[in-house]
C-alpha cells in the first residue's frame, strides 16, 4: 500500500529514457523536508527527548529543583524501592481495581446503549445525544458537580437512598469513606465515559450488513440468536478496541482523584498517575517520579501490543 | 403479490398490541436512561440559579433539587465574577485551546500528507516512528518536560516558559494520533486528481492547500474536534505550569474555586454551568460531526 505512494510521474519521466531530472527530484525533496519539519521538530522536542529524559533520570537522584547533593547515578534503586513501597502498591492495586471493575461494566453497558439507540424510532437521535452529554461535559466540572452529589450531609445521592430504601440506609460516607471512595469514584467515571463507547459501538453496529441478519432469520434465528451469532462475532474487534482504550484509561486515573479525594482517604483512591505527580511534582523527586512513569509506560506498551496482536490474529485467522 | 400483501397487513395487525407494549417498554427505558444521564447536569444548572444557599441546601431532601424556583437570579454568577478573574480564565482556555487546534491542524495535515504522498529516504521508518509515539502517554513525559521547559527561553527574553501561554499551547501542537487520522484519510484520495495538478506544474504546497484540505473536510473536523475535547478539560499540565490567575486555564480556577473555604454551593455550580453551558451548545451545533468524530477512533487501533 505504502510502495505505490512513488508518484508515478515520477516512475513515467524514469521509463521514458530521458534522463531524470535530478532539479526536480531536489526541490521534491527540499519541499518533503519543509512539510516534515514542523510537527517533527515538535515531536522531537515534546515528547521524544522527554521520554528519554524520563528512561535517564529513573536511573538518577535528579530533583526539581537543583539541591544540595549533586545528581548522580543510581543504577536500579529507584526501581529497588519502587518494589518495597506501600504506597506504589497501592496505586497500582486502585489502578488494577478500577480497571476490572469499569472495563467489563462499562464496556456492556455501552453496548447495550448501543443497541437501544441504534432502533429506527421516532426521537432517538435526541436520547443519543443525551447519553453522549456527559462526554462533552469535562472530568474537572463533573468531578466539582459530583463531589456535591456525594456530600455525605448534604448530597442528593444519600437523599435519594435514603428515600427509596424508606430510611434504611444510613449516610454513607461516599467519599471520606476508605471503602466507598474508589467505587463512588468509579460509578462516576462510568456515567461519564460510556457515551463514548457507545458512539464506537454504534459505528460497528451500522457497519454489520443486513445480509447477514437476514441470513441468520432465513435459519430461523430469533432476537437473542442473532444477537450471539452475528452481532457480537461482528463487533469482535470493536469490542477489543473499546475493553483496550477502556484498560489504559484505568491506568491514566487522575483528574478525578485530584479534585475529589487527593488520594485519601487513607490512600483508599490513590492511582499510579497521582503518585507519580505527587513524588515528582509536589515532593520534586523527578528521578523517582521517573521511575514510576517507566513502569508506568511498560504497562501502557504491554496492553497496547496485547490488542494489536489479537487484532491481528484475526486479520490473519 | 396481491396475497402476500395482505398477509402482510394481516400479520401487522396481529402483532400491533405486542409492538406497542414493546415500543412503550423501550421508551419508558429510553427516557429513565436519558434521566440518569441528564440529572448531574440538569442539578448542576438549576442550584446555579438559587442564590439563596439556605434554600439551595434544604431543597437536596426532595426532588425540589431540580425544579428552579424560590429566589431565583443570577447572583451567584455575579459572585463568581466578584471573587475570580473569570472571564481572564475564560478566555485563556478559549486562546489556548483554539492555537493548539489551528496550528496542529496546519502542522499535522502537511506531515501527514508527505507522508502519504511524497518520496523522501526515511518515509517508512519515519511512519514507524509516529505509529510508536501514538502509544507514549503523556502522563509518562510530564515531569521531565516540566523540567525542560523550567529552563527555556522565550522571544521575550524570559529564561523560563512557566506560567506563559506558549507553555500551555506549543507541546501539544503536534499530535502523533492526529497525523495518523489524517495519513489514513489522505491515503484514500486518488492519486490521479494530483498527478494532473503535477504535470500543470502546480507547486506541491498548491496542491496540499487547493486539493488535499478541501477534499478533506471530514477529517479536518475530526481531528478539530478530538482535539479540542482532549485540551479544553486538560488539567494535569496547566496545574503543573500555572501558578498565578494570568494564564490559567477555566479548569485549574474551577478547582482553585472549589478548594476556597468557605464553600458556597451556588456560586461553585455557577462557576462549572458557565463552563459547561458554552461547550454543551457548540456540541449541539455539530452533534453529528463531534459523534462521527469520536466513531472514527474507534475502527483504528
Amino acid at each position: 500500500m505504502s510502495a505505490e505512494t512513488t508518484i508515478t510521474a515520477e516512475k513515467a519521466r524514469a521509463t521514458s529514457g530521458k534522463p531524470r531530472t535530478t532539479s526536480w527530484q531536489r526541490k521534491e525533496m527540499l519541499t518533503a523536508w519543509t512539510f516534515l519539519l514542523p510537527a517533527s521538530l515538535l515531536l522531537l522536542i515534546f515528547l521524544i527527548i522527554p521520554f528519554f529524559m524520563a528512561i535517564y533520570f529513573s536511573f538518577t537522584n535528579q530533583t526539581l529543583i537543583p539541591g544540595p547533593i549533586p545528581t548522580e547515578f543510581v543504577g536500579f534503586r529507584n526501581f529497588a524501592r519502587l518494589l518495597q513501597d506501600d504506597t506504589f502498591h497501592r496505586a497500582l492495586l486502585n489502578n488494577f481495581l478500577f480497571g476490572i471493575i469499569v472495563v467489563p461494566v462499562q464496556t456492556t453497558f455501552a453496548l447495550s446503549l448501543a443497541i437501544l439507540a441504534n432502533q429506527k424510532i421516532r426521537g432517538i437521535y435526541v436520547f443519543r445525544t443525551i447519553y453522549f452529554s456527559p462526554v462533552v461535559t469535562t472530568i474537572a466540572v463533573i468531578s466539582v458537580v459530583w463531589s456535591f452529589l456525594y456530600n455525605p450531609d448534604q448530597g442528593l445521592i444519600n437523599h435519594f437512598l435514603k428515600s427509596i430504601s424508606f430510611g434504611h440506609i444510613p449516610n454513607l460516607q461516599w467519599l471520606n469513606d476508605v471503602h466507598l471512595a474508589l467505587p463512588a469514584i468509579i460509578i462516576m467515571s462510568i456515567w461519564q465515559g460510556v457515551g463514548f463507547q457507545m458512539m464506537i459501538y454504534l459505528a460497528g453496529l451500522q457497519s454489520i450488513p443486513d445480509s447477514l441478519y437476514e441470513a441468520a432469520r432465513v435459519d430461523g434465528a430469533g432476537r437473542w440468536k442473532q444477537f450471539l451469532n452475528v452481532t457480537l462475532p461482528q463487533l469482535r474487534n470493536t469490542t477489543i478496541f473499546v475493553v483496550i482504550a477502556t484498560t489504559i484509561l484505568a491506568f491514566k486515573l487522575y483528574t478525578q482523584v485530584a479534585i475529589m479525594t487527593q488520594g485519601g482517604p487513607e490512600n483508599a483512591t490513590i492511582t499510579s498517575v497521582y503518585y507519580l505527580v505527587q513524588q515528582g511534582f509536589s515532593e520534586l523527586h523527578v528521578g523517582y517520579a521517573s521511575a514510576i512513569a517507566v513502569i508506568f509506560f511498560l504497562i501502557v506498551l504491554v496492553i497496547s501490543i496485547l490488542q494489536r496482536t489479537i487484532i491481528k490474529e484475526e486479520g490473519q485467522g | 403479490m396481491a396475497v402476500t400483501v395482505r398477509q402482510q397487513i394481516s400479520a401487522r395487525k396481529r402483532s400491533t398490541p405486542r409492538k406497542l407494549a414493546w415500543l412503550i417498554g423501550n421508551y419508558i427505558l429510553l427516557v429513565i436512561l436519558a434521566i440518569f444521564f441528564l440529572f448531574p447536569i440538569v442539578f448542576m444548572v438549576v442550584s446555579s440559579l438559587k442564590s439563596n444557599e439556605e434554600q439551595l441546601l434544604s431543597d437536596l431532601s426532595s426532588l425540589k433539587a431540580f425544579i428552579p424556583y424560590g429566589t431565583i437570579s443570577l447572583g451567584n454568577y455575579s459572585g463568581v465574577f466578584a471573587r475570580l478573574p473569570f472571564g481572564q480564565y475564560m478566555f485563556n482556555s478559549v486562546f489556548i485551546v483554539t492555537m493548539i487546534v489551528v496550528f496542529g491542524l496546519f502542522v499535522n495535515s502537511l506531515i501527514a500528507y508527505a507522508l502519504t504522498r511524497m518520496n523522501f529516504p526515511g518515509r517508512r521508518l519515519m511512519l514507524a516512528v509516529m505509529i510508536a509515539l501514538i502509544i507514549v502517554p503523556f502522563e509518562s513525559i510530564a515531569v521531565p518536560l516540566l523540567l525542560m521547559v523550567n529552563n527555556l527561553p522565550w522571544f521575550d527574553g524570559s529564561t523560563t516558559w512557566i506560567d506563559s501561554y506558549q507553555v500551555q499551547i506549543i507541546p501539544f501542537i503536534a499530535d502523533a494520533f492526529s497525523i495518523f487520522l489524517f495519513y489514513q484519510f489522505f491515503i484514500g484520495i486518488p492519486k490521479e486528481l494530483e498527478e494532473a495538478a503535477l504535470v500543470d506544474g502546480a507547486s506541491r504546497f498548491r496542491m496540499y492547500w487547493r486539493l488535499i484540505v478541501p477534499l478533506s473536510r471530514p477529517v479536518f473536523a475530526t481531528v478539530a474536534i478530538l482535539q479540542f475535547l482532549t485540551h479544553i478539560g486538560d488539567f494535569l499540565w496547566p496545574l503543573m505550569v500555572t501558578t498565578g490567575d494570568t494564564f490559567r486555564p477555566l479548569m485549574i480556577g474551577l478547582q482553585v474555586f472549589f478548594g476556597q473555604q468557605p464553600r458556597s454551593w451556588g456560586e461553585i455550580m455557577a462557576f462549572a454551568s458557565m463552563i459547561t453551558i458554552p461547550i454543551l451548545i457548540v456540541f449541539l451545533l455539530f452533534q453529528r460531526w463531534f459523534m462521527q468524530s469520536v466513531a472514527s477512533t474507534g475502527i483504528k487501533g
